[in-house]
């Protein structure tokens, strides 16, 4: 049995890259994911209850998601929105489970 | 014998437990693939994707595992019929790229779940489970905090009305998982995804080898 067969070394963490001054990120996409409707949602459950247990009789059902805000090197709205709603699509939301919203923020 | 290849991405914890496991039932070693590399070694039969915290569980557990240079391969793989076994964390990364139906959401009582559960077999008729019978029930040790398994009503029905449920919890659902689903086939029943680990009970020295019929049954694959 070869030893330690192949267990590589993990690579060393590096900065991000600097982006130079006339790169510099132009607009915010803020994207929000939710858990979609229906999708069990212990986190809220557990937030509402917690709130209920201060004395808020007032809160009923919560809803826990989280907010992702994205700088880009856009200058124009509807290609940041594009480019947001993809990265959204492809990683940042699953859609099996949750729904996403992006707003663009100059 | 099967040519067996295990994916490692940072953060994974368990590749060596299923090393241990392929080892004794293969007869040899499998190799350990990490997750930059793009494609598997040659003859790889069988991908095996194990358990841990890849990626610090960031963003969604097994998301960002989903996208590493590997899985393309796996991917082509799968669609190839290549056999993929996904445990725990590695279930999570099958579902995240597509490979298997439906989600793992947090368990449904927020507690991160470390004992042992027992499973009840499904059909037997497959390359990971033909060592056991219909209806055997196994221990098998779980430890996730994100084990319920979830997906549409559509693809729930058709995971039952298909037979490709794998598993169900048989002595109580603690996670919460639809219909106490605790792993699911594709539908060529050549991928596997299951949340608890057999690949932990595969020597007398662990308490019991009621996991080693699947690697047993991979071997005579």
């Amino acid at each position: 049995m070869p030893a330690k067969a192949g267990i590589p070394s993990l690579p060393r963490p590096r900065s991000p890259p600097r982006l130079p001054a006339h790169e510099s990120p132009l607009m915010k996409a803020i994207v929000t994911v939710m858990l979609k409707n229906g999708v069990l949602d212990p986190q809220g459950k557990a937030i509402g209850q917690a709130l209920n247990n201060l004395g808020y009789a007032q809160v009923g059902e919560v809803r826990a998601g989280k907010i992702i805000e994205l700088e880009l090197t856009e200058t124009d709205p509807a290609a940041a929105k594009a480019a947001a709603e993809e990265m959204a699509k492809k990683l940042l939301a699953n859609t099996v489970i949750e729904s996403f919203k992006v707003e663009i923020a100059a | 014998m099967m040519k067996a290849a295990i994916l490692l991405f940072p953060g994974i914890n368990r590749e060596r437990d299923m090393q241990l496991a392929v080892r004794q039932s293969f007869g040899h070693e499998p190799a350990i693939v990490w997750h930059k590399e793009t494609g598997l070694p040659a003859g790889t039969d069988l991908v095996i994707i194990p358990g841990g915290f890849s990626f610090g569980d960031y963003l969604r557990c097994g998301a960002m595992a989903a996208q590493s240079p590997i899985m393309q391969a796996v991917k082509t793989h799968a669609a190839r019929g290549g056999y993929v076994l996904g445990v725990c964390n590695g279930f999570q990364i099958l579902t995240e790229a597509g490979i298997l139906p439906g989600a793992l959401l947090r368990n449904a009582g927020l507690r991160f779940l470390s004992m042992d559960t027992m499973l009840r077999v499904g059909r037997t008729d497959t390359v990971f489970t033909n060592k056991w019978a219909e209806g055997d029930v196994f221990r098998a040790p779980m430890a996730h905090g994100d084990g319920n398994f979830t997906a549409d009503s559509a693809t729930l029905d058709r995971l039952e009305g298909e037979n490709l449920v794998a598993f169900r919890y048989a002595d109580g659902n603690r996670n919460g998982s639809a219909r106490d689903i605790a792993g699911i086939f594709a539908p060529n029943l050549r991928v596997l995804g299951l949340m608890p680990h057999p690949e932990n009970l595969v020597d007398p020295l662990m308490g019991g080898t009621d996991g080693k019929p699947l690697f047993d049954a991979l071997a005579a694959a």
